[in-house]
């Protein structure tokens, strides 16, 4: 694990590389973890001002999974109403290093719900590419409560107990490109 | 604006066919119930009959009622503790496909009544969760009407004002669900 101080990322406005980056999601379905993530977000870093902002955009329409039915549903009221709600989005409100660790602060909003979380992960440090771009590396990781955000389906187990858990484990992967 | 009434009971002298009747007196302003009527004509959900346009005309009917609504209020008997074969066959034939069904994002909520002294209450919950599968935006409210032979008076009211003022309110969220905050 590699990290830097605040100081070491250049005064920019940094841009997502979509083809390398990913922001998915894991939670308990029964007996095992269902793990998913996006095809369409966005990413920006600001580290222009007195401490760098992060701000991003999910579309949760884009929401990978394989059966057109269950893609269908995830989209209605009883998960993310994407007709109401179109946007997932994150601005961040605070950057720290906790030791090793990037801790960003900020406020996540899901079906019109905002809220505060804190997201810890890695910051790895500018570096050049091969094609002459300078880029940094983030992951973060956070876990909220679902129900939090009004995605409160669930079915009873026969047996008792619920089919879903309420906790969500958000990860993203992120290179930034300096503009 | 149109709210479209469904009954989950056949019966020509249906409970659940009056208490729509009794909510179309409690609609806000500006708001009209038509009743959809056709559910006895609708077929047996069979995957080997679902082949592709056009679908039998009775499931155009129906359709074609929910989409012109802006809203769909549902009244529900309840049979062995839950939602009648019939209505949830219906319903069968609306969620294929899912990502096109004319109750997707369609305002609707639920009522019903039963002879017995719980008023339709559990198959209330499961209609709700079929609605919510299909996509529908459910309203998470209910209206049990039990012992439904003495719930009316001879002009089709509710006969318990707070019962009407039950379904005033709901009627008013449902109708208020297109207009979000």
């Amino acid at each position: 694990m590699t990290t830097v101080v605040q100081q070491d990322l250049p005064a920019a406005v940094w841009g997502l590389d979509k083809n390398h980056s990913t922001a998915t999601f894991s939670l308990k379905y029964m007996v095992s973890t269902f793990r998913t993530g996006f095809e369409q977000f966005d990413v920006t870093l600001d580290t222009t001002g007195d401490q760098p902002r992060l701000s991003g955009s999910v579309d949760p329409s884009s929401i990978a999974v394989k059966d057109e039915n269950f893609h269908a549903h995830l989209q209605s009221p009883d998960f993310f109403d994407t007709e109401r709600h179109p946007a997932i989005t994150f601005e961040s409100t605070g950057w720290r290093l906790d030791g090793d660790e990037l801790v960003v602060d900020g406020n996540l909003t899901i079906k019109g719900d905002t809220r505060p979380i804190e997201a810890r992960g890695t910051l790895t440090p500018a570096s050049e590419d091969p094609w002459g771009n300078t880029r940094v590396g983030i992951t973060l990781e956070a876990v909220v409560d679902r129900t939090h955000f009004g995605l409160n389906w669930n079915n009873p187990l026969p047996k008792g107990g619920l089919a879903l858990a309420n906790d969500v484990r958000l990860h993203v992967d992120l290179q930034l490109v300096k503009a | 604006m149109k709210v479209l009434g469904i009954s989950g009971s056949l019966r020509r002298d249906s409970h659940n066919t009056k208490l729509l009747r009794a909510a179309a007196a409690l609609l806000p302003p500006g708001a009209e119930l038509e009743l959809w009527e056709g559910l006895k004509a609708v077929p047996p959900y069979d995957a080997d009959d679902d082949t592709g346009e056009p679908r039998p005309w009775i499931l155009r009917s129906l359709a074609d009622a929910i989409e012109e609504a802006d809203v769909v209020l549902f009244s529900t008997p309840e049979y062995n503790h839950s939602l009648p074969g019939q209505l949830k066959n219906a319903l069968d034939w609306l969620s294929r496909p899912l990502a096109s069904s004319p109750l997707r994002n369609k305002p609707v909520a639920v009522v019903g009544a039963s002879t017995g002294l719980f008023g339709a209450v559990w198959a209330q919950a499961e209609l709700r969760k079929v609605l919510g599968a299909i996509g529908a935006r459910v309203i998470d409210r209910e209206l049990p009407v039990g012992l439904a032979d003495d719930a009316f008076t001879a002009e089709g009211r509710l006969a318990d004002d707070e019962q009407e003022l039950v379904l005033a309110d709901l009627l008013a969220e449902l109708v208020g669900e297109l207009e979000p905050a």
